[in-house]
C-alpha cells in the first residue's frame, strides 16, 4: 500500500465522515428553503445518473456484453426487482452476450 | 415534536439492520470487484469500505485515485456526492432522545447511510442510542466483508467472469434509480439531465480536460438543480425508495 493511496483514501474518510458529523452533531434547527429541500431531494439520482451513464458500457470487457447487462437491468428493475438480483443479472448478461460474440 | 425516552433496545436495531446488511453484502461485492478491476490491491479496497461506508461517494473516489486526480477534486466528489447525508443526518436530529451526547452524536453519525437513515427516520416515537448502534453494526460488518470478498474474488477469478462482475454495481445503481423514477417526473428529470451532460463531457473533446472526478460534479449540481427548479418537491412527499 503506497503512501499516495493512503492519502487518498484518509482525505476521502475524512470528507465524509465531517459531512455527516458535523449537521448530526451541532445543528439544532430545520431547513426550510423549498429549493434546497428538493435540490438535496434529487441529488442522489442526479449523482447515481451520471455515474452510470455512459460509464456502464466501459464496465466489462466488451461493449457488446455491458450493453446486454444494461438492457437487462433496465428491464429487471423495471419490474421492481431487488438491487442483488438485478446486479447479478446484469453480471450475468454481461458474460452470456460476451461469450456468445467470441463463439462467432 | 417532543422526543421521549425511547424504549427501543439494542437487539432491535440488531434485527432492523439485518436487511440492510445482506444488501450491502452484495453491493460491497462488486464494489470489491471494480477495486480489484482499477489496480487496487484487496486491502485497501477493504479499507476504503470499512472508512467511507457508501456507494456512490467510493466509486467515485476509486475513479479519482484511478486517474491520480488531485485531492481538491476528491474533497470535491466527496462532498457533493454525499452531501445528501448532511440532510439526513439534519433531519434526523429531530428525532433523537437525550441519550444522545456530542460524543454518542460524533460515533453514531459515521452510520448514516440512505438505508440506516431510511429506517430510523421511520421510527416514529424517535431513537436512543442503543437502538442506532444496533442498526449501524451488521451493515457495516456485511460493508466491509462483502468488499473483501469482491476484492477476492476479482484477483482470483478468471479474466473474462471477473470483467462481467464489473457491471455488478452499476447494476444495483440502475436499480436504484429505475423505479422512482418510473413514478416521479422529477426523479426521472434529474437522471436524464445527469446523464446527458455526463456524454457530453465524455465524447465532446473540448471537455475531454475536465477529469470524471469534476464531471460528475457539475452533471450532478447542474441536473439537481434544474430539477429543483421545475419540479419542487412539495412538502412531506416522500418517494424515496
Amino acid at each position: 500500500m503506497t503512501v499516495e493511496l493512503l492519502i487518498y483514501i484518509f482525505v476521502m474518510a475524512l470528507t465524509t465522515y465531517l459531512i455527516r458529523m458535523l449537521p448530526f452533531t451541532l445543528f439544532r434547527k430545520r431547513i426550510n428553503s423549498p429549493f434546497l429541500k428538493s435540490f438535496f431531494h434529487y441529488i442522489p439520482y442526479a449523482v447515481l445518473g451520471g455515474m452510470t451513464i455512459p460509464w456502464i458500457f466501459y464496465s466489462t470487457g466488451s461493449l457488446a456484453g455491458a450493453a446486454a447487462g444494461t438492457v437487462c437491468a433496465l428491464i429487471l428493475s423495471y419490474f421492481n426487482r431487488s438491487l442483488i438480483v438485478v446486479a447479478l443479472s446484469s453480471c450475468a448478461a454481461a458474460y452470456a452476450a460476451q461469450l456468445i460474440f467470441t463463439l462467432i | 415534536m417532543e422526543i421521549r425516552a425511547s424504549r427501543l433496545k439494542f437487539r432491535h436495531g440488531l434485527r432492523d439492520g439485518l436487511p440492510i446488511a445482506l444488501g450491502y453484502l452484495s453491493v460491497s461485492f462488486g464494489f470489491g470487484i471494480s477495486a480489484v478491476a482499477k489496480g487496487l490491491p484487496p486491502l485497501p479496497a477493504l479499507l476504503i469500505s470499512m472508512t467511507n461506508l457508501t456507494s456512490a461517494g467510493q466509486v467515485a473516489g476509486l475513479s479519482v485515485i484511478a486517474a491520480s486526480g488531485a485531492i481538491i477534486e476528491m474533497i470535491m466528489t466527496q462532498l457533493i456526492i454525499n452531501l445528501r447525508y448532511s440532510l439526513m443526518g439534519l433531519t434526523l436530529t429531530q428525532r433523537l432522545d437525550d441519550t444522545f451526547s456530542t460524543l454518542h452524536r460524533m460515533a453514531i453519525s459515521f452510520f448514516i447511510t440512505d438505508e440506516i437513515y431510511a429506517v430510523a427516520s421511520s421510527k416514529t416515537g424517535g431513537v436512543n442510542t442503543r437502538y442506532m448502534y444496533g442498526l449501524g453494526l451488521l451493515p457495516y460488518m456485511g460493508w466491509a466483508a462483502g468488499t473483501l470478498a469482491g476484492a477476492i474474488a476479482g484477483s482470483l477469478l478468471p479474466a473474462s467472469i471477473s470483467s462481467s462482475l464489473g457491471i455488478a454495481i452499476y447494476g444495483m445503481f440502475v436499480a436504484i434509480i429505475v423505479p422512482p423514477a418510473k413514478k416521479n417526473r422529477g426523479i426521472l428529470f434529474a437522471v436524464a439531465v445527469a446523464a446527458a451532460v455526463s456524454c457530453c463531457f465524455k465524447y465532446i473533446p473540448v471537455f475531454s480536460f475536465i477529469t470524471q472526478g469534476f464531471a460528475i460534479i457539475i452533471c450532478a449540481v447542474l441536473a439537481a438543480a434544474l430539477a429543483a427548479v421545475i419540479f419542487p418537491v412539495k412538502e412531506e412527499q416522500n418517494d424515496d425508495r
